[in-house]
């Protein structure tokens, strides 16, 4: 039952976020401060879901700044702004840290 | 097959041309999307709850988000605020692209509304300067978007516990967060407010409710107003 109620409350709550200003404010016209900070939307909140990813040791939680994963993801995201390919950056990634886990780097 | 090329002949280039440019980033949804399904049913719900999770809240990593708190039994209420604080970001995409959706009626915004991702907004926002129909260039990526989303929880849902925990599959996901952050780097106000939102969630990283997030992600765009308005008084 509570799954349910979680569900229908992440939906619907989620659904008008993304409908807030495309469906029901269409017609409002919006400070230019506000359309300025829009540009920076995407760039803030890419940064701030990566980086804890990077500095955080998954498994214990515990702040670790010289883990493997913040070492695989900086190589990655030179893959990323040299190539601007997904795939190249995720097999980059992703081997990286495969392979530092397998020489015993956790 | 009829049905299909009619169909492929009724849809306009520009929905082509924007199913052409989300391609390249299936590699990094889908196993983003089997990690949200695998995480789901770790955490307890049943595999049909997993994929309905997937269908009506669409909602990435606000998914993993509420199957993490899920086992940690925290109370629905809350689950569902942290959630939509994960996805405030949404209204912000919502208003950043309305300017291109003049004349759609409410109708059809809804469902343009309900795809609305950080893939499918990032897409639309490097379209080629050249594209004339940035609403079928949208759906054209949006659409692609959601039928990888939800094959990739369905299949996460359906394995389940049966991936080796010992896999890093997790690590897909900033991953492609990294791969969509490198092309929306292209002012130095937005490389500022990038680094200032991933200093603060970092040391925020402790609050509850993932809030480091939504507090980053404020200072950065603080931090990068602050820095066009510097750059505009310079010249």
């Amino acid at each position: 039952m509570n799954v349910w109620l979680l569900i229908l409350g992440v939906g619907v709550g989620s659904l008008l976020l993304r409908a807030s200003v495309l469906v029901l404010l269409r017609d409002r016209n919006w400070p230019q401060s506000v359309t300025a900070s829009l540009g920076l939307v995407p760039a803030a909140v890419l940064a701030a879901l990566i980086a804890p990813e990077l500095l955080y040791a998954p498994s214990t939680g515990a702040f670790d700044p010289v883990g493997p994963r913040l070492a695989a993801g900086l190589l990655a995201a030179m893959v990323a702004w040299k190539t601007r390919d997904v795939l190249w950056t995720l097999v980059t990634g992703l081997g990286l840290l495969v392979a530092f886990q397998a020489l015993g780097w956790r | 097959m009829t049905a299909l090329s009619a169909l492929s002949s009724r849809l306009p280039p520009a929905f082509w041309r924007g199913v052409r440019a989300f391609v390249p980033l299936i590699p990094g949804v889908l196993p983003f999307g089997m990690v949200a399904g695998i995480a789901a049913v770790q955490a307890g719900f049943t595999p049909l709850q997993s994929i309905a999770f997937s269908l009506i809240g669409y909602a990435g990593s606000a998914q993993l988000i509420a199957s993490q708190l899920f086992a940690s039994h925290t109370p629905t209420l809350l689950i569902v605020l942290a959630t939509l604080i994960v996805n405030l970001r949404f209204a912000m995409y919502s208003a950043s692209i309305q300017p291109l959706f003049g004349g759609v009626p409410p109708a059809r915004r809804w469902p343009l509304a309900y795809g609305l991702t950080d893939q499918s907004y990032a897409v639309v926002l490097g379209r080629p300067a050249t594209e004339t129909n940035a609403v079928a260039y949208y759906a054209g990526a949006a659409m692609p978007m959601w039928l990888t989303w939800q094959m990739g929880t369905a299949v996460g849902a359906l394995l389940g516990a049966r991936i080796p925990a010992s896999w890093p599959l997790d690590f897909a996901v900033p991953l492609s967060f990294i791969a969509l952050l490198a092309p929306v780097l292209r002012s130095r106000p937005q490389m500022f407010a990038a680094v200032v939102s991933a200093l603060v969630a970092v040391a925020a990283h402790d609050l509850p409710f993932r809030l480091n997030l939504i507090l980053g992600a404020l200072c950065g765009i603080a931090a990068g107003l602050f820095a066009q308005r510097r750059l505009s008084r310079k010249l």
